[in-house]
């Protein structure tokens, strides 16, 4: 693993739902590493995990075994107090269904994170965060007053304004049109270019992966692909591999990793944001 | 569809449960209340038919008798004669039955339970014809002999042998005591203290003289009761004894059980207002929980809508639900009822009135009723909702995101305003004392005011709750919980409006005892002159001995003694014919003219309390305006021995010791009364140290365990614990219908953590720990709380102060504020909201993050 270094790992994650008869191992075994200013999609049909492998990346979920490491800190060995304020202070959620609060404003649910961990909000730090989604004319309102994309890029705003390690988002367009799918997305592309946010993403859209800069793919609980510089084509190309009628999975294939360093690729044009 | 509908309320069974207890205890109050009646009334006709003979005959008087008092017309000896002689009767016998008959226990006291009757009876060894039935010792044979009830034998630590001194009306006795009996099957009458002597020494005692307070007969073989009473009663006509009454063994037995149960009749009124105000509250709560169930199941309901339920099928499944909702809690509040009644009885055994052991009786009719109140209440509550989910449109069910359109509050707002007018107007009206019943136009008049206020309470609730929370509000946390509390503002005005209630009612009653108690003391000021009181302890008279010792002790100046007896106050006819017109019934007290000034300063309005000497009747200005009586008019006071007339001769101002009519001592006795007192008022010599003449005084006092000696200050203290006696059993009552008040926010809360599981999830999930969420859900329910208090302590200060002013003409004329209860119920509240945020906020911290963030 050369440069830049990884914040956040899994090793050996095994993750078992269930007893006996009824098990299912959604984690069989996953190791992974998320480097530093990248901008990782998980992909994979239903039931293969990757949700899983979020939620434990996340510390949302605990696992049945491995280790998870995210910056400096061994994750297994926390009390759930202490993965509240491991999430509370070093990760972003970005939802599928928004989960705004909806008694709160725009702007108290992007310092909402802030809020409850008492720390002050840096003002021009949340300038640029609202300025970039385009919501400055927007923070006054409810969330019941916004669309949905504008709820999305709120949630958005909250995932980046306490400047977490890693942002996880799960399925952020799977509520959305295509129009507000991709100013989200671009919004994620961006965090990452311009600020160097560490952004993980699970969906199934090979559309949206396309926009990260590696696509991980899973299935029956193992990392079974992986793909470099995406483009929707050559996503949806694999994913066909990965459908449960074929019966050879491909061989898992490491490939190069991009350099944090990779010039910006307005490979899709950023939607006006 | 009822399949539909039972398969919800099975899914649904916590939170219904939930609201069936909020039905349950205000059935409950109204099934025990019931049940405790029927029980006792079945009780006691039992025990009374086993008691009665055939056919009993009394004195005619124009009012019942209050034997407890020391009063009994009776009848001369020769009526037992003239009974033995009538065709038909196979044996008779006389009964001396006399109240104020108390005996000294052995640890120096007065036996029996403050406030229960004591007798003192004739001995009777013929079943038939007394009720008294000798189980240990012998009868008593001799004038110096007595035998008492089993009860009184155990709580006088009495043993066969003991010598025993006897209080009587008159003079004090040394009796042996050779003999234990029971009443009936019962171990006494009802808690009464029964001390039996041989007949005629009952007689001498007690009647002074050869007469019986009845006489009574067995029927020979093959007569009826009824045939018996009318030979009985042409018997006494011809004999020229016609003024008496005649009564079959059971209209007798009748009359005495509904005469005992209709003396607990305030309890039945106290419990069924209780009853009353706990299912006003209870409703709140059903509306609420409904309201939020139905708002839960929006997309359920939608979904029945789209796939072709018509809006009256929906909201018949949801009438249908609180119909098994009032069911459940219609049975369970009866079972409960069952349990009330019981504790009542052993609550009566505790505090001396012995209910004679028996079943518990359950009329169909309790069932029905409990059932039906519980149903029908339930329903009425859920009707709102029911109609509301009606409404629920089928779109619903396709759109993730449905907001039912909220409606503004201005509908609300109106109806509100008009409530609040409409019962405010009620409640003026019951108040100016210038309609009849009153107390049902305040009773409604209250009743309105609070739904009034609910509903102008979800207005309230933004303003008053962002002002209450604004020291939470400088958490993040502590401002979810205010915007929680605001947020669905009829729930929260509902929520607290149900704990208003209780707290509105808890705070007039404070108001009113503090009122009362602050009245009494200025006008013991006012009036009181004297240095000591000397008062029964048991609310019955005492011997005229002790005020004859009292008056010989050095020191002591005036001893001026106070009687009372039972009247009937009317005017005498106009043209001489006739009863005249009959008031209603009262007390009369006798004084001693020449004295009473001198220890009391009563008010005078007109007249003089010197004309009592000439045979003048004093009236107090209430009774006079009642009776259209002034200065100079002629007066009937009817005595248990008949009429007399007489003439006003003086005015007194209200509210003073002296209430009703006001007779000298002379005439008490005259008009036949027993010479006995009931209140000593003793002033002291200006030069007698005070110190020396109580603890005199007090060696005397010692030697009658019916009395006590008190100074000004102790006397004070006592009204003012009797009013503080009487408050706390009315908190306490009030307080279950806080408890009911705190189950509706368990309730509210626990379903809007539920409604808001997602936004929980997240607020988790993105780091806000199990502790804060906590803290937010406690948060909000101790606002919500705090409104309630605040609408209740207004509310009820309001009340408070506008009953005051209604009866400052009875007396309670000066205002007191409880400042004490009033922080009371501040605490209290906030204590409450914490303790029913425990369970939804252990709720809130336990949701499982992944399930409650999972994008379905």
């Amino acid at each position: 693993m050369h440069s830049p270094q990884p914040v956040a790992e899994a090793v050996d994650l095994v993750k078992v739902y269930g007893q006996a008869s009824t098990q299912v191992r959604a984690l069989d075994g996953v190791t992974v590493t998320f480097p530093g200013g990248q901008f990782t999609a998980i992909m994979g049909p239903s039931g293969s995990g990757k949700s899983t492998l979020m939620h434990c990346m996340a510390g949302l979920d605990t696992a049945t075994s491995g280790q998870v490491r995210l910056g400096s800190v061994e994750l297994t060995s926390l009390s759930d107090d202490e993965l509240t304020r491991l999430r509370r202070d070093q990760v972003g959620f970005v939802f599928q269904s928004f989960n705004l609060v909806p008694t709160l404003t725009a702007a108290e649910n992007i310092t909402l994170p802030l809020d409850i961990a008492g720390r002050p909000v840096d003002q021009d730090w949340m300038d640029t965060v609202v300025g970039t989604v385009g919501l400055s004319d927007r923070l006054d309102h409810r969330p019941s007053q916004l669309s949905g994309g504008q709820q999305q890029r709120v949630a958005c705003a909250r995932a980046l304004v306490s400047r977490p390690t890693i942002v996880f988002a799960d399925e952020p367009t799977g509520n959305l049109d295509s129009r507000s799918g991709a100013e989200v997305l671009g919004f994620l592309r961006r965090s990452v270019d311009e600020f160097g946010q560490t952004v993980v993403m699970v969906t199934h859209d090979a559309n949206a992966a396309s926009w990260s800069d590696r696509v991980l793919f899973l299935a029956d609980g193992r990392i079974v692909d992986e793909l470099a510089d995406p483009s929707s084509e050559r996503v949806l190309e694999r994913m066909v591999h990965l459908d449960p009628g074929h019966h050879a999975a491909p061989t898992p294939r490491p490939t190069p990793v991009p350099t944090a360093g990779a010039p910006a690729r307005p490979r899709h044009a950023a939607p006006g944001v | 569809m009822l399949r539909a509908v039972l398969r919800t309320a099975a899914a649904h069974k916590g939170r219904l449960l939930l609201s069936a207890l909020a039905v349950v205890l205000g059935v409950a109050f109204v099934a025990g209340t019931y049940v405790f009646t029927d029980t006792l009334q079945r009780t006691f006709s039992d025990l009374f038919g086993q008691t009665q003979p055939d056919v009993l005959v009394t004195a005619a008087t124009e009012f019942e008798v209050r034997q407890s008092t020391g009063t009994a017309a009776s009848l001369p000896g020769s009526a037992l004669d003239v009974l033995r002689d009538v065709d038909g009767v196979q044996r008779a016998g006389g009964l001396v039955q006399v109240g104020g008959v108390t005996l000294v226990g052995s640890d120096g006291t007065a036996v029996g339970a403050a406030g229960a009757p004591t007798f003192g009876v004739s001995w009777g060894d013929d079943p038939d014809l007394s009720p008294l039935r000798l189980v240990d010792g012998v009868a008593p044979a001799g004038p110096d002999e007595i035998a008492v009830d089993t009860e009184t034998l155990q709580a006088g630590g009495f043993a066969l042998g003991d010598t025993v001194r006897v209080l009587t009306p008159g003079p004090t006795v040394q009796a042996t005591l050779v003999g234990v009996f029971r009443y009936g099957t019962s171990g006494n009458l009802a808690g009464a203290t029964l001390t039996a002597f041989e007949p005629a020494r009952a007689q001498e005692l007690l009647l002074g003289g050869d007469r019986w307070t009845d006489v009574r007969a067995v029927a020979a073989e093959g007569l009826g009761q009824a045939e018996l009473a009318e030979r009985v009663e042409q018997a006494f006509a011809a004999a020229d004894l016609a003024d008496v009454e005649v009564r079959t063994g059971e209209q007798a037995s009748d009359e005495a059980t509904e005469s005992l149960t209709a003396g607990l009749g305030f309890i039945t009124t106290f419990l069924l207002v209780f009853a009353g105000v706990s299912l006003f509250v209870g409703a709140f709560i059903i509306v609420n929980t409904f309201s939020v169930l139905i708002a839960r199941r929006t997309r359920e309901l939608a979904l029945l809508r789209a796939v072709g339920a018509s809006r009256r099928q929906i909201t018949a499944s949801v009438l249908a639900e609180a119909f098994l909702v009032g069911l459940v809690g219609g049975v369970v509040g009866l079972g409960v009822g069952v349990l009330l009644a019981l504790g009542l009885r052993a609550l009566f055994a505790l505090v001396g009135f012995e209910i004679p052991a028996g079943g518990i009786v359950v009329l169909p009719r309790t069932v029905v009723v409990a059932v039906a109140v519980g149903v029908v209440l339930t329903m009425v509550a859920a009707w709102l909702p029911a109609r509301r989910a009606g409404r629920v449109p089928p779109m619903a069910a396709l759109r993730d995101d449905v907001v039912l359109p909220t409606r503004s509050l201005r509908t609300r707002s109106l109806v509100g305003a008009g409530l609040l007018a409409l019962g405010t107007g009620l409640l003026g009206v019951g108040l100016s004392g210038r309609v009849e019943n009153g107390i049902a136009y305040v009773g409604a008049g209250l009743l309105l005011v609070f739904v009034a206020v609910a509903l102008l309470a979800a207005v309230l609730g933004g303003p008053v709750t962002a002002a209450l929370g604004w020291p939470a509000s400088r958490s993040a946390v502590g401002r979810l919980a205010v915007r929680n509390a605001q947020r669905d503002r009829r729930r929260t005005a509902a929520t607290a409006g149900a704990l208003m209630i209780g707290l509105a009612l808890v705070t007039m009653i404070g108001v009113l005892g503090a009122s009362s108690t602050r009245s009494i003391e200025a006008t013991l000021d006012d009036v009181l002159r004297a240095d000591f009181i000397v008062t029964s302890t048991t609310f019955q008279p005492f011997s005229p001995e002790l005020g004859d010792a009292v008056a010989e002790v050095e020191g002591v100046e005036v001893v001026s003694r106070i009687a009372s007896a039972p009247v009937v106050i009317g005017t005498p006819p106009a043209d001489g014919t006739g009863p005249g017109r009959l008031g209603g019934a009262a007390f009369a007290s006798s004084v001693q003219p020449e004295s009473v000034l001198a220890v009391l300063d009563v008010p005078v309005l007109e007249g003089s309390i010197d004309t009592l000497a000439d045979a003048a009747v004093a009236l107090d200005r209430d009774t006079a305006t009642a009776q259209g009586l002034g200065l100079g008019d002629r007066v009937t006071l009817t005595w248990a021995s008949g009429p007399r007339e007489y003439e006003v001769g003086a005015i007194l101002g209200s509210g003073t010791q002296l209430t009703g009519a006001t007779v000298s001592r002379q005439e008490m006795l005259g008009a036949g009364e027993p010479e006995q007192d009931q209140v000593l008022y003793v002033s002291s010599e200006p030069d007698a140290d005070p110190e020396v003449v109580r603890e005199d005084i007090d060696a005397i006092v010692a030697e009658y365990p019916v009395a006590q000696l008190l100074d000004q200050t102790e006397f004070a203290d006592q009204v003012r614990g009797q009013v503080d006696q009487l408050l706390s059993l009315v908190y306490a009552l009030l307080g279950l219908a806080v408890v009911i008040a705190v189950l509706g926010i368990v309730n509210t809360l626990v379903l809007s953590v539920l409604e808001r599981t997602r936004e929980i999830g997240l607020l988790h999930a993105v780091g806000t720990s199990r502790r804060q969420l906590r803290r937010m859900v406690r948060v909000e329910a101790v606002l919500i709380a705090l409104f309630g208090a605040l609408l209740g302590l207004g509310l009820g200060l309001a009340f408070g102060v506008a009953v005051q002013r209604s009866l400052a003409d009875e007396g309670i004329d000066r205002l007191a504020v409880p400042w004490a209860l009033v922080a009371v119920v501040l605490v209290v509240s906030a204590v409450v909201g914490v303790l029913a945020a425990i369970l939804p906020a252990r709720r809130a911290a336990g949701l499982d993050v992944l399930a409650a963030i999972a994008s379905d």
